[in-house]
């Protein structure tokens, strides 16, 4: 009975011992997420992926090296600590410098022809290549059946021409 | 009955002839539509003797400044950037000048920060205790009207709304910036 009282406290200390080295465990779990609050750089470059810097054209925010893109990466680091969401933070830039900023151009006016254009005239591609492989793939047989209508008449003329002159051969 | 043989079999069909028109038409349109943008895009930057569209600044005041209720004064528009290095070459200068003309009434002097953040150009004006009106291109309105190739570009605008003289990159003396005031002064 003793020592099975002693096994149990045994126990008991074993399983105390593993809460507390749990808890211990969750003290930095919760200062990590704490740490999660302030915007990491991987949360900054996911928005400026989507912007522009008109100073460097043709590269994206996130890899530009300049010191005005630096300065833009740093602005958008102080909106996200501002709470701003990713659209606030898109539309600010947007009003400060233009839809040029925007990776992709919003779709209203001229800006329309950019989503518009390039499907119409891939549909209008395969459209007119559909239409080219029917005719080239029609005109062999049709070629085929308009040579032998002719050809059949050319050999009924060449008939009667090679006829008559049997004829005549055989009057002479 | 003669060339019976030879003539083309006549299994052609023809788009209608409104569907050529229309195609052409689109990429009649598509293409003026790129030679328009490229026109806009090749042109330079205002010329001189050209009359000078109006615009309004916003400064980091708060303030708005109209270009047209400027006129019979002489107006330097500078575009600048807190990034740009050699912007902070002539600063101080263009501070100076500013200064300098301040009493008279003629002049005014107008800082564009082009594709700037405000809490970098705010920390470049308080640097270089520049005082004349300063604000941000908005949507970079102003810097297309002038059609800028970079920073820093000094604009100098006679009485009458016309470009006087341009200046591509920074003064190196205030003696360049008070010489071309003047010749607009007068004019």
């Amino acid at each position: 009975m003793n020592s099975n009282n002693k096994v149990l406290s045994r126990k008991k200390i074993t399983f105390v011992f593993f809460i507390l080295i749990f808890l211990m465990f969750l003290i930095p779990i919760k200062n990590v997420i704490a740490q999660n609050d302030y915007p990491t750089d991987d949360q900054v470059n996911v928005i400026a992926k989507e912007l522009y810097c008109p100073v460097c054209e043709n590269i994206p925010l996130d890899v530009c090296p300049t010191q005005a893109c630096a300065q833009w990466r740093a602005l958008i680091k102080e909106k996200l600590i501002a709470g701003w969401s990713k659209d606030e933070i898109k539309q600010y830039f947007v009003d400060q410098y233009g839809d040029r900023v925007l990776a992709q151009p919003p779709a209203r006016g001229l800006n329309w022809l950019v989503y518009i254009l390039p499907p119409v005239v891939f549909v209008g591609g395969i459209v007119v290549v559909y239409l080219n492989l029917k005719k080239i793939k029609k005109s062999p047989e049709k070629i085929l059946q308009d040579s032998t209508i002719n050809n059949e008449k050319y050999l009924h003329e060449m008939e009667e021409a090679l006829n008559d002159l049997n004829k005549k051969e055989d009057l002479t | 009955m003669e060339n019976s043989h030879t003539e083309e079999p006549k299994y052609q069909k023809k788009l209608p002839r409104w569907v050529i028109i229309v195609t052409f038409a689109v990429l009649l349109g598509f293409l003026a539509l790129m030679g328009w943008g490229l026109r806009n895009a090749q042109q330079g930057p205002v010329q001189v003797g050209q009359k000078v569209p109006v615009f309004e600044l916003t400064t980091f005041d708060g303030e708005k400044i109209r270009t047209d209720d400027l006129i019979g004064k002489v107006i330097v528009v500078n575009f600048w950037a807190s990034w740009c290095k050699p912007c902070e070459q002539e600063a101080a200068e263009l501070e100076e000048a500013w200064r300098y003309y301040q009493d008279t009434g003629e002049v005014v002097f107008l800082g564009v920060d082009y594709v700037d953040t405000e809490t970098e150009a705010l920390k470049y004006l308080e640097k270089f205790e520049i005082t004349y009106p300063n604000g941000p291109d908005l949507r970079t309105a102003i810097s297309q009207i002038f059609r800028i190739s970079g920073v820093p570009e000094t604009y100098i605008i006679d009485k009458n709304g016309k470009l006087a003289s341009r200046k591509i990159g920074p003064f190196v003396t205030i003696g360049e910036i008070t010489s071309m005031i003047d010749s607009a002064l007068n004019q």
